[in-house]
């Protein structure tokens, strides 16, 4: 039977010659993952089931990100836990604050994930691997426990949409761009149980860094998966980043789709998704007046430093608009460090913005800039449901760092062009 | 396995954000996860919810992030059971993981209506509105999902494989 590039990895890691869609299988994990949110959680349930150690303690990675530097007192005991399980099992990826970046962006960074590798973590946001076409899907702290026990998972076999990328995009447009597009395109469970395959002449005109922002949001659109075929930029960043001999699966060219979708990257505009949900978009150009409080240019979607060099380039030599807090968070040390070196840092501070040590932070309203009643942000970050980034009655606008580093300096939602 | 309770409705995509809120999640203790449930959406909800109690919702329930808080607090909060259109796949999971029951029955919640007093069949899928008198029926689960159910939720059913059993979770 001709199967997806998803199916393919799977099956490979299932020992099995071929799957197809709606099928049961157990697979074997290259990556086991968990932060500070699911981790502690998911270490109860390990210390449960009664095994001695875990099943690979160079494929379990802990990441304490999403409530660190510790917050509160609670926040520090969760991550206690997660700190002297480490200890306990001799985990060899586990990343301290001063190592610590946001789960999504160092995995790649760190070289922990390769081409061809099937990928489980206790995070919705897990699907960002996709991205070096790696199979990588986001469970919740039972799945991860158990992972951590027998290194392998229950996966039921997706079918898939096709995504055909033609043309390149135009100055300012980029990976959240074409993802906004898409989400609004099928709706936010328009590929629900199913795998997001990108392909087409357009693939090669992304960036590697906007291929993750791509796979990131998959989720959002209700995907198990999005993934991207490995290209000559998928092996030349597997490469720079120490990771493993890659493992190459390509789709058959008979292989069934659900559906096919296909988008002329030429033809995108900047792109935001309103207030509550990630499909609820509409390009700035029809957005109309919407006036912000607060920039927030980061997360494991925009955090990486092609996005923080974009904000730069806009940010430079201006101001942010008054009343409107802009905070920076690079994703990782090594971004940040990055940055620091370029420059970027000293625009960022001179232009009357925030630059916040590596944190998910703001991006689902657990500290470093939560909104009060009433007001909107505009944001990197992946969701604007209700409440995600304060309180139940503030606003979030999802848009790429090139929107939200123009609407800083303008106080309300512009693209650069505009300014 | 039965249970019987009043219907809370809400529409799609109810989020993990709106279930339990990330300010919450600081905590890993089901009880005081409960007294936080699906507060930014319905803040009168844990007022009035009562052991048995059926949530019915539309398209996509559980979507959002992997916190396996949401199903969690649902269950804590006395929830017997979640009915509705579609469930978001991570929150499926987790459900069925965890041991919340969950059905798939879109005729039920075009149906059932906020405060109906609902009876459930976890065993035969089948669904009951006594207000009404109408009955339904769920897509039952494959049998794969069912053993992890019978054996009380993934982390039992693992120890049983790994010949661990015995120290039920
Ligand atoms: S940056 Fe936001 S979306 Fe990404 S892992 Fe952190 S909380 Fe989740």
């Amino acid at each position: 039977m001709a199967m997806t590039m998803t199916q393919k990895i799977l099956a490979a890691h299932a020992g099995l010659a071929e799957v197809h869609p709606g099928q049961l299988i157990e697979a074997k994990l290259d990556l086991v993952l968990g932060n500070d949110i699911t981790a502690p959680v998911a270490i109860k349930e390990f210390n449960k089931i009664g095994v001695k150690t875990v099943f690979d303690r160079k494929k379990v990675v802990l990441v304490p990100d999403h409530f660190t530097p510790n917050k509160d007192i609670k926040a520090a005991e969760q991550c206690k836990l997660m700190r002297s399980f480490a200890d306990t099992h001799d985990i060899e990826n586990y990343f301290e604050i001063g190592k610590m970046g946001i789960e999504h962006a160092l995995i790649p960074e760190q070289g922990l994930i390769t081409a061809g590798d099937c990928a489980i973590g206790a995070d919705s946001h897990t699907c960002t691997y996709g991205a070096l076409g790696a199979f990588s899907t986001g469970v919740g702290s039972t799945d991860m426990a158990a992972a951590m026990a027998t290194g392998t998972a229950w996966f039921k076999v997706p079918g898939a949409i096709k995504v055909i990328l033609e043309g390149k995009p135009r100055e300012w447009v980029g990976g959240k761009d074409l993802i906004l597009h898409l989400i609004g395109l099928i709706g936010v469970d328009g590929a629900l149980y199913q795998s997001l395959e990108f392909s087409g002449p357009g693939v090669t005109a992304l960036s590697i860094d906007d291929r993750l922002t791509v796979a990131n949001m998959a989720i959002e659109a209700g995907a198990k998966n999005g993934i991207f075929p490995v290209d000559e930029a998928t092996l030349a960043y597997l490469k720079e980043h120490g990771a493993k001999a890659p493992v190459v699966y390509h789709p058959d060219p008979d292989a069934a789709y659900e559906r096919v979708v296909k988008i002329d990257l030429s033809a995108l505009e900047p792109t935001v998704s309103f207030p509550h949900l990630p499909s609820n978009t509409k390009t700035v150009r029809e957005s109309g007046e919407v006036r912000i409080d607060q920039s927030v240019i980061g997360s494991c979607t925009n955090g990486r430093i092609s996005d923080l060099r974009i904000a730069a380039k806009i940010l430079k030599g201006r101001k942010v608009a008054k009343g409107v807090r802009t905070i920076v968070f690079p994703a990782t040390q090594a971004i940040y460090l990055q940055a620091l070196r370029e420059g970027l840092i000293e625009i960022f501070i001179e232009a009357g913005a925030a630059v916040s040590t590596p944190t998910c932070g703001p991006c689902l309203g657990g500290h470093m800039g939560i909104l009060a009643e009433g007001e909107r942000a505009v944001a990197t970050t992946n969701r604007n449901f209700v409440g995600r980034m304060g309180h139940v009655k503030s606003e979030v606008y999802l848009a790429s760092p090139a929107v939200a580093a123009a609407s800083a300096v303008a106080g309300r939602i512009v693209s650069p062009d505009m300014l | 396995m039965e249970a019987r309770g009043k219907a809370f409705r809400y529409g799609d995509n109810v989020d993990t954000d709106v279930i339990i809120p990330a300010r919450y999640l600081n905590t890993t203790d089901p009880a005081e996860l409960a007294r936080h449930c699906m507060e930014d959406i319905d803040s009168s909800f844990i007022g009035s919810v009562k052991k048995g109690d059926v949530i019915v919702a539309a398209k996509n329930f559980g979507c959002g992030s992997s916190r396996e808080h949401a199903p969690i607090a649902i269950k804590a909060a006395g929830v017997s059971c979640v009915i509705a259109t579609t469930f978001a796949r991570i929150f499926y999971r987790n459900a069925i993981n965890i041991g919340l029951p969950i059905m798939e029955c879109p005729a039920a919640v075009e149906a059932i209506k906020a405060g109906d007093e609902i009876e459930v069949n976890f065993a035969t899928g089948s669904i009951r509105d006594l207000t009404t008198g109408k009955s339904f029926k769920a897509e039952g689960f494959p049998e794969f999902m069912q053993k992890i159910i019978d054996a009380d939720g993934l982390i039992p059913y693992v120890q049983a494989r790994l010949g661990l059993a015995g120290r039920k979770a």
